[in-house]
């Protein structure tokens, strides 16, 4: 998947994350979040795992985390890369 | 000092008089919440007339006593006592702030201290909506009105010296004397002690989360089945929104099975009113009251009883009104396999919090419920051992959280009662095991920085010891 514009998914509201992703040259993952002591590799290793299973390689994703379950990461993140990879207008 | 007219031309004067000097101890109380202005402008006071090295000991530090921090940089506060510790100055304190240990205590294990003179207050300074000239008070009267002035009043009682401080100056006397003339050296009239708009913070209405409906109708099926649900029944519950709605439910079953309560206690709020009012309860019982309702109806009735946090929770007593509890509905931030319960720091270590009445009433009633949602922004509620004891696991007997319930291990007649009755009821580890299978085993960095504050029990023990966050 090659990200083509810069893209967003999720809510600031607890339990959920919003992940904004955008092209870049290099792959860069920041992580902010109020349960990074607790859960930052755990995080981590979910976002490169959906990262992976998208062919993802490069790319600025950005995590602003509010205490989101594994699941929700991956599905907003999902999202995120999917709207990334569109034209902008393209999604219904 | 004149007898009969105890009036100080200013508050400058008014601590004067009192004879502060460094290095003592003043007190405060909070019943105007986050509301207050007498704390911050006492020790802006203190600062002028350049007195140092005071320890502050306050019922509770709100967020809106955030000053304190510049007064501590400043040198002017080198100590803190109190029972509750709002996250914005308890941030600081995990940071290191204060060279002395901070002091949390209880509801009633702080005038227990004062009791046993384990604490000793120099000088009180007591926010009163109305006072007369020889300092006979109230916290009903007035347009700054807050309503019970319990937690000051055994400050009025202990300490050396009291100052009243009030924006009401009434004819002699009062009608009402909460706090009596006996007590008070000073009376200082200024513009305004506070804003008791803020004296609600927070949820103060019946939840509309499911997760909290749910906990909440557990809750109230597990009381109803706990053969605790009879006439004569005394209850007590905070302030939050699932707490209110355990106080709802309760009240519906009350309602159809035609129970009627002694009495509810604590911090009372409009819901308890409405119950009261209803006659579902004889009496209410308080020793702050949590909203304007509350503030109303303990002015207008008299089976509205205020007490003070001695009559509350003091284990230093011969008796005291947690001692009649049957069933108390409490929070917790952790808790852990033992049952020790959390209500200090969060998750990172960092002070957050109190124990307010909560290890008071747990020790004294009957029944002593913790209802919290067993996952936060994926924390589990349930730790392998909370980052810190605010309630010994000895006092606490049942845990409900959305997924089920669990009993201490020690309410085995509890246990069988609530399995009967058809909840879904689990051990601890079992409700540990599913939380963690939700969210993940949580990384745990226990605090190693030297220590910060100590937890000390109601009866006057070291509880635990809360460390610096080296983060």
């Amino acid at each position: 998947m090659e990200l083509i514009r810069k893209a967003k998914s999720g809510t600031l509201e607890s339990s959920d994350v919003l992940v904004t992703v955008e092209p870049a040259g290099e792959l860069i993952i920041t992580l902010d979040s109020p349960v990074k002591e607790q859960f930052a590799c755990a995080i981590l290793e979910t976002v490169r795992g959906v990262l992976e299973d998208f062919s993802v390689r490069t790319g600025k994703i950005e995590l602003a985390d509010q205490g989101a379950l594994d699941c929700t990461i991956r599905a907003r993140l999902t999202t995120a890369l999917k709207r990334a990879s569109q034209p902008a207008g393209g999604e219904k | 000092m004149k007898r009969d007219n105890k009036v100080m031309p200013s508050l400058a004067e008014a601590i004067r008089q009192t004879g502060l000097r460094d290095g003592m101890t003043v007190s405060f109380h909070h019943h105007l919440r986050d509301g207050d202005a007498v704390l911050n402008l006492v020790l802006a006071e203190c600062e002028k007339l350049g007195v140092r090295d005071l320890t502050v000991n306050a019922s509770a530090l709100m967020a809106c006593h955030h000053p304190i921090v510049d007064f501590i940089r400043k040198g002017t506060v080198t100590g803190i006592e109190c029972n509750y510790m709002h996250p914005v100055v308890g941030h600081e304190i995990s940071k290191g702030l204060l060279a002395r240990e901070v002091i949390f205590r209880s509801h009633g294990g702080r005038p227990a201290a004062l009791e046993r003179k384990e604490a000793h207050i120099d000088v009180a300074f007591i926010a009163a909506s109305t006072s007369d000239r020889a300092g006979n008070c109230n916290g009903r009267d007035g347009r700054t009105a807050f309503g019970s002035i319990g937690y000051a009043m055994p400050d009025a009682e202990h300490a050396d010296n009291v100052v009243v401080v009030t924006d009401h100056l009434a004819p002699y006397p009062v009608s009402v004397a909460s706090i009596d003339e006996r007590y008070v050296d000073a009376v200082v009239v200024i513009d305004s002690i506070g804003d008791p708009d803020k004296i609600m913070s927070g949820t103060t209405r019946v939840t509309r989360d499911p997760i909290g409906l749910l906990i909440a109708d557990y809750t109230a099926r597990a009381l109803s089945a706990s053969g605790l649900l009879e006439d004569g029944l005394s209850f007590q519950t905070g302030a939050g929104g699932t707490s209110l709605a355990v106080a709802s439910f309760i009240g519906e079953i009350m309602r159809g099975r035609g129970i009627r309560g002694s009495f509810a206690s604590g911090g009372i709020t409009g819901m308890l009113v409405d119950l009261f009012q209803e006659g579902l309860f004889e009496t209410l019982i308080d020793v702050q009251c949590f909203d304007r309702d509350a503030v109303r109806s303990i002015r207008d009735n008299e089976k509205h009883r205020e007490i003070s946090a001695s009559t509350y929770a003091s284990p230093a007593v011969k008796s005291s009104v947690v001692d009649h509890l049957d069933i108390v509905i409490l929070g917790a931030t952790e808790i852990d396999s033992q049952f020790n319960v959390n209500v200090h720091t969060d998750s990172n270590g960092f002070i957050m919090g109190g124990s307010g009445g909560h290890s008071d009433t747990a020790a004294g009633a009957k029944l002593s419920v913790i209802v919290a949602p067993l996952i936060r922004a994926r924390l589990p509620l349930i730790v392998d051992r909370v980052g810190t004891i605010s309630t010994p696991g000895k006092d606490v007997d049942l845990l409900v959280t959305q997924y089920g319930l669990a009993c201490n291990p020690e309410k085995t007649e509890l246990d069988y009662r609530l399995r009967s009755a058809g909840l879904p009821v689990f051990t601890i580890e079992e409700l540990h095991e599913r939380a963690v299978g939700i969210t993940g085993v949580p990384g745990r960095h226990p605090s190693q920085g030297r220590p910060v504050a100590r937890v000390v029990s109601r009866d006057g023990d070291l509880l635990d010891i809360i460390r610096a966050v080296n983060r």
